[in-house]
């Protein structure tokens, strides 16, 4: 386990395993369309046209490339590394889940599936799928638990003016762990016409695979852009994990760049002792949601609900691939608190002008403590992976401000 | 593998009708009353029992089966005390199988090896994982052939003939049919593909085949008894534990008679 690979891109192996993660821990009825989904996954992979579709859409709807941004404020009141921003918020949509969305849906079309579930955290996949459900005309129903439709109800509206149904899960702690049970559920009960849109880097193999791949567009871009701007590539890259999609989008076609430090920022909510949902620093492995990883759980084995100030990182579970980089000690995985976020949030906005969402506000925290440890030549990289439209409610609600 | 098992089966076979498998959540509603509802079941007419091993995320269980989990994980319910129960259960019956049945996560913390070795001492016969397909053998399935329980594997109407022969290979005991597409305890099965879908897998398998998912009544049980070898019902009496609970959720002098008395009820239906 401790021998460094030659690469780090090769995974999963044939059996879906990062290292020890993964796999396809799955009820038996859903797995013949888990052995179809990944051939027919291999094939669109091999199709030139699937690609072209989907870099067109990603061109013209979605609004890639995103910019790569020198935060020159920022920079300069940290007095360290030069920071860029990768704006994954300036996506239609407003976060880097449309990415992925896309890809999925095309494939969901290749197969003949007329019916799209997902679940969401936050709010903003399901958007995503809505959204883009809405744009080839195919039905969609999103599972999101009970207390987040509670917290995040301008998403809740989006989805339901795209089309959506919108379903409360209202079993366990009603949160994104429940909505993915309920989205298993339905897909149990309707597989034979249903495609389970999945919105982070876990579940059964294909799922992490296959949308780290289409997440990949974000760590590709920022290559080409660094390259250009600063004729080099950056010296580190920081972005936030609940499940770890955009994470993985940018980290992964830097992981062989040994020289390239790469941190993963989990939310630690109340801290470390209390309250939190940072999986890596805080759990240990275990099996959940079709994938061994690294879980938040009790000594028996029973799941505990994650905290975090972010709705969309309070998963008790990470993808598996990141489990694997962990271990590997490829990525560092550190963690900042509901208030680093929120201070990180505010000077953000006032700093640079840019209203991020909370998930990157974590990123951006650490970034506040690494950037000023560097030298001025650094050049660090923060996926900026949402906008805090949806969270401006939260953030009033903690500053006592009323709307 | 375990001979109670394949006694079991071959006494059943001679009497020429099918089994009654009986699921309950271990720890549920309490510890003291879980065991009482266990002790009755095979008078009731039970002749397996599927012990539930309580897990918070059960993903392939409707909201009955999930609630019941749940009641016994807020009464204290561990994997230590699963199988506390299931050992004073055997104290008292050394003939009836029972048959573990829940989610890998609790397992796998619990350390495989120790986890097979305890739930044989305790006296288990075999094993449901749901999440366990075949293509993750290696997990626990072949270890636990290797401990001498038989690993007891789910085939569902998905269960294609291209697939049946993995599904099947390293199955033991019994096969455990899905009678439907979806969750435990929701959609009552369709007797008529039911019926079919068993005949096609009994092309694969000379192992007895028992169908659950859905199963309610005396009258459903019968019908599925004329072609399977085994009826399993498990929503049914969770729910019937949930209603015979006081206002704050305690378990009453009716609960283990509540159990009880349906199993008899559906026994009749599988008996006739």
């Amino acid at each position: 386990m401790t021998t460094e690979p030659n690469s780090y891109r090769t995974g999963p192996d044939e059996k879906g395993l990062f290292g020890i993660y993964g796999g396809r821990f799955v009820a038996e009825t859903l797995m013949p369309l888990i052995l179809q989904l990944e051939q027919a996954y291999k094939a669109a992979k091999a199709d030139r046209s699937f690609q072209d579709e989907l870099d067109y859409l990603l061109e013209h709807y979605v609004g890639r490339p995103s910019p790569l941004y020198f935060a020159k404020r920022l920079t300069e009141h940290l007095g360290g590394a030069k920071v860029y921003f990768k704006r994954d918020e300036l996506n239609h949509t407003g976060a880097h889940k449309i990415n992925n969305v896309l890809g999925q849906i095309l494939l969901a079309r290749r197969m003949g599936k007329k019916r799209i579930i997902a679940e969401t955290g936050a709010g903003q996949h399901g958007v995503a799928t809505a959204t883009a459900c809405a744009l080839f005309g195919l039905k969609c129903v999103v599972y999101m638990g009970e207390v987040d439709i509670e917290r995040q109800k301008p998403n809740v509206f989006r989805m339901k003016l795209l089309g959506a149904e919108v379903v409360p899960a209202k079993s366990g702690s009603r949160t994104l762990k429940d909505a993915l049970n309920e989205a298993l559920r339905d897909w149990v009960a309707n597989v034979e016409d249903t495609f389970y849109c999945i919105g982070t880097v876990a579940g059964p193999h294909p799922y992490p695979e296959m949308v780290r791949d289409f997440q990949c567009v974000i760590g590709n871009e920022t290559r080409h852009q660094m390259m250009r701007q600063e004729g080099r590539l950056p010296d580190s890259l920081v972005a936030a994990i609940g499940g770890g999609s955009n994470a993985m989008g940018l980290f992964h076609p830097f992981l062989d760049d040994k020289d390239v430090e790469i941190y993963g920022v989990e939310a630690a909510g109340h801290g470390l002792k209390k309250k939190h949902a940072a999986s890596i620093t805080g759990g240990k492995p275990g099996v959940l949601h079709g994938n061994r990883t690294y879980l938040l759980m009790d000594e028996d084995g029973q799941i505990t609900e994650g905290h975090s100030i972010s709705a969309g990182l309070d998963y008790p579970g990470i993808g598996p691939e990141h489990a694997w980089l962990h271990d590997m000690k490829r990525v560092n995985y550190v963690s900042a608190t509901d208030k680093e976020a929120l201070a990180a949030f505010q000077l953000c906005c006032k700093l640079e002008g840019i209203i991020p969402a909370l998930e990157p506000s974590h990123a951006l925290a650490h970034v506040m403590k690494l950037a000023p440890q560097k030298p001025k030549d650094h050049l660090m990289v923060m996926n900026l992976c949402g906008r805090g439209d949806k969270d401006i409610f939260t953030v009033a609600d903690i500053l006592g401000v009323k709307l | 593998m375990t001979a109670r098992m394949d006694d079991k089966f071959a006494a059943l076979k001679k009497q020429g009708r099918a089994a009654l498998v009986t699921f309950v959540t271990a720890g549920d509603p309490d510890a003291a009353t879980s065991l009482k509802i266990v002790e009755g079941l095979p008078k009731a007419g039970a002749d397996i029992i599927e012990l539930g091993m309580p897990f918070t995320d059960p993903m392939a269980d409707g909201p009955a089966i999930q609630e019941a989990g749940l009641r016994a994980l807020r009464a204290g319910a561990t994997m230590k005390t699963t199988l506390k129960l299931l050992k004073a259960f055997r104290a008292k019956d050394k003939t009836t199988p029972v048959v573990l049945m829940g989610y890998y996560n609790p397992i796998y913390v619990y350390g495989v090896e120790k986890f097979l070795k305890d739930a044989k001492a305790a006296g288990c016969d075999g094993l449901i994982v749901v999440d366990l397909p075949p293509e993750e053998d290696s997990e626990l399935c072949i270890p636990a052939m290797e401990a001498g329980l038989n690993f007891i594997r789910l085939a569902t109407p998905t269960t294609d003939d291209a697939r049946a022969p993995a599904v099947f290979k390293h199955t033991s005991g019994f096969v455990y049919y899905v009678s439907v597409l979806g969750i435990t305890g929701t959609k009552a099965p369709d007797l008529k593909s039911v019926a079919a879908n068993v005949k096609r897998l009994k092309k694969h398998t000379s192992l007895p085949i028992c169908v659950g998912f859905g199963v309610k009544t005396a009258e459903q049980a019968r019908a599925i008894a004329q072609n399977a070898d085994g009826v399993v019902v498990g929503s049914a009496l969770v729910s019937a534990v949930e209603k015979s609970l006081d206002k704050k959720g305690k378990p009453t002098a009716s609960t283990p008679k509540a159990v009880h008395k349906l199993v008899a009820k559906i026994a009749k239906g599988v008996r006739t």
